[in-house]
């Protein structure tokens, strides 16, 4: 591993993989839902995944947030085996590489019984943070989403929209490294997925490091660095989202984009 | 005997009334939380004996166990059936309370969604932690209803002590109706009983109430 980690730093040029997945295996009973799936996340980078229903788009997210346990290859958190040859690290350890990352999810899953500041302070607070510290972050976060005079709130008392972006400041005020959507505008109203979007967009041009899984392609197009195409559990296509989404290579990107725009 | 002293009377075993009471939700809303986490539990052996007990304990009358309790080990081990008959009657209703509270915290858990536990783990949340703040405060508001349902029964099976001579009011009540051949003392065990469950349904109101600041 010491190994491993000096190789990294030797192209000191080279930009950092905040997180790298190498020949990522999953499979639910006899269904293999993730083949054989590697991908680089530069720092400041925003990677869109695009795929047909069922193609494990979710999965991936999962597997490398620890929800779900990946059956082989390696997970690495800026140059750090998380999951090496399917061998997860200690618990421990685990716990310390889950705050290098933040998942926001597709139904948001905030707590309904705590206020919208308890939402974002209690987690920070949880590891040990004082509150004073955490309660003045988590109002800077809230006023960066345009959530002013909500911190007394609870969840059921706002839109989707709202709650979301509440779910994303719950994220951040961790200071994860590197943020994970997974379809963070599909469970919305479509007058409310632009507020979530433009939030996102914000962040992509404050150089947040991001994996958005989406089906949202005019935003995937317009904030991604790149885009990756999954289809039944292998990476058929990825690259510029000019190039992917604009003039795909592959018959299968070709066939699902035709198939999105009807 | 006046309507008066009948009252009096009975009011003094109103004293055991709410000691059985108090003490039964005392020992059971505790024990059936642990028996509906073995209920829960990975381990197969350990569900499937909590399963087992929890369907002796709900598919036999309380009258029967009330007797079992106070009267088994003497029939068991020839031991002294105890002179105060509190500590068996409480035994026996605080576990078959229990039985009946785990079946109710065990659908209040089940009906949290998996995204709850997701979210807490992914903020590094500790097993522990996530069920004492993010689980168990969601259960206790979804389960209010028919704990109270379970509470307002346990007011009235309190009266089943007489099975066992626990000299409570309803024993009280019953033993003066026998002597006095008289049908009222039950109409004042009504009463009591009545007025007692009238209080504790504006006190668990009350607790719904407060609860009511998040669906
Ligand atoms: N816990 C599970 N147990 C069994 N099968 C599962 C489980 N989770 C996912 N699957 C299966 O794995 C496959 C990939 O699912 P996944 O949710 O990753 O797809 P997705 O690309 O996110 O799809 P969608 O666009 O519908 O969200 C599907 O066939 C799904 O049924
Ligand atoms: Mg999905």
């Amino acid at each position: 591993m010491a190994d491993f980690n000096k190789s990294e730093s030797m192209g000191a040029q080279e930009a950092r993989n905040i997180l790298a997945v190498n020949a990522l295996q999953k499979s639910f009973g006899s269904l293999q839902v993730l083949k054989d799936i590697s991908l680089r996340v530069e720092q400041g980078n925003v990677v869109s995944v695009i795929g047909p229903s069922g193609s494990g788009k979710s999965t991936l997210l999962r597997c490398i947030s620890f929800l779900e346990k990946a059956d082989g290859g390696d997970i690495l958190y800026d140059g750090q085996h998380a999951v090496k040859d399917g061998v997860y690290a200690t618990k421990a350890e685990l716990n310390r590489f889950r705050t290098r990352f933040g998942l926001v999810f597709q139904n948001f899953n905030l707590f309904p019984h705590y206020s919208v500041m308890k939402n974002i302070t209690e987690p920070p607070m949880i590891r040990g943070e004082s509150r004073e510290e955490v309660t003045e972050r988590a109002s800077a976060l809230l006023k960066k989403m345009g959530l002013e005079g909500k911190e007394n709130a609870y969840p059921c008392q706002l839109s989707g929209g709202q709650q979301q972006r509440v779910a994303i400041a719950r994220a951040l005020a961790l200071n994860p490294e590197i943020l994970f959507f997974d379809e963070p505008t599909s469970a919305l109203d479509p007058e409310l997925t632009g507020e979530v979007l433009k939030v996102i967009r914000q962040l992509a041009e404050e150089k947040m490091t991001m994996v958005v899984v989406t089906h949202e392609m005019p935003f995937a197009r317009a904030v991604s660095n790149r885009v990756i195409f999954m289809d039944k559990g292998v990476i058929v296509e990825e690259g510029h989202p000019e190039q992917v989404l604009g003039s795909p290579q592959q018959e299968r990107t070709r066939q699902f984009l035709r198939n999105y725009q009807r | 005997m006046s309507l008066m002293t009948m009252i009096i009377k009975m009011s003094e075993g109103l004293g055991k009334t709410c000691a059985i009471f108090f003490l039964t939700l005392l020992f059971s809303l505790p024990l059936g939380m642990i028996v509906a986490l073995l209920r829960m539990s990975k381990a197969k052996v350990v569900s499937a004996i909590t399963r087992f007990f929890i369907t002796v304990i709900r598919g036999t009358p309380l009258m029967l166990q009330l007797l079992a309790v106070t009267y088994g080990p003497y029939y068991l081990f020839g031991a002294n059936v105890s002179r105060n008959k509190l500590i068996p009657v409480v035994i026996a209703f605080s576990i078959n309370y229990a039985a009946y509270f785990a079946e109710i915290y065990r659908g209040g858990i089940e009906s949290i969604p998996i995204g709850q536990y997701e979210a807490a783990e992914v903020l590094g949340y500790t097993k522990f932690q996530t069920f004492m703040r993010i689980i168990l405060p969601q259960v206790i508001k979804r389960i209010m209803p028919s704990v109270t349902n379970e509470v307002v029964t346990l007011v009235k099976d309190t009266s089943m002590a007489f099975t066992v001579s626990y000299q409570e009011m309803f024993t009280i009540g019953k033993q003066i109706a026998n002597s006095q051949t008289s049908f009222m003392p039950f109409v004042v065990a009504g009463v009591f009983y009545y007025i007692f469950n009238a209080i504790v349904d504006y006190l668990m109101g009350r607790i719904e109430k407060s609860l009511d600041y998040y669906r």
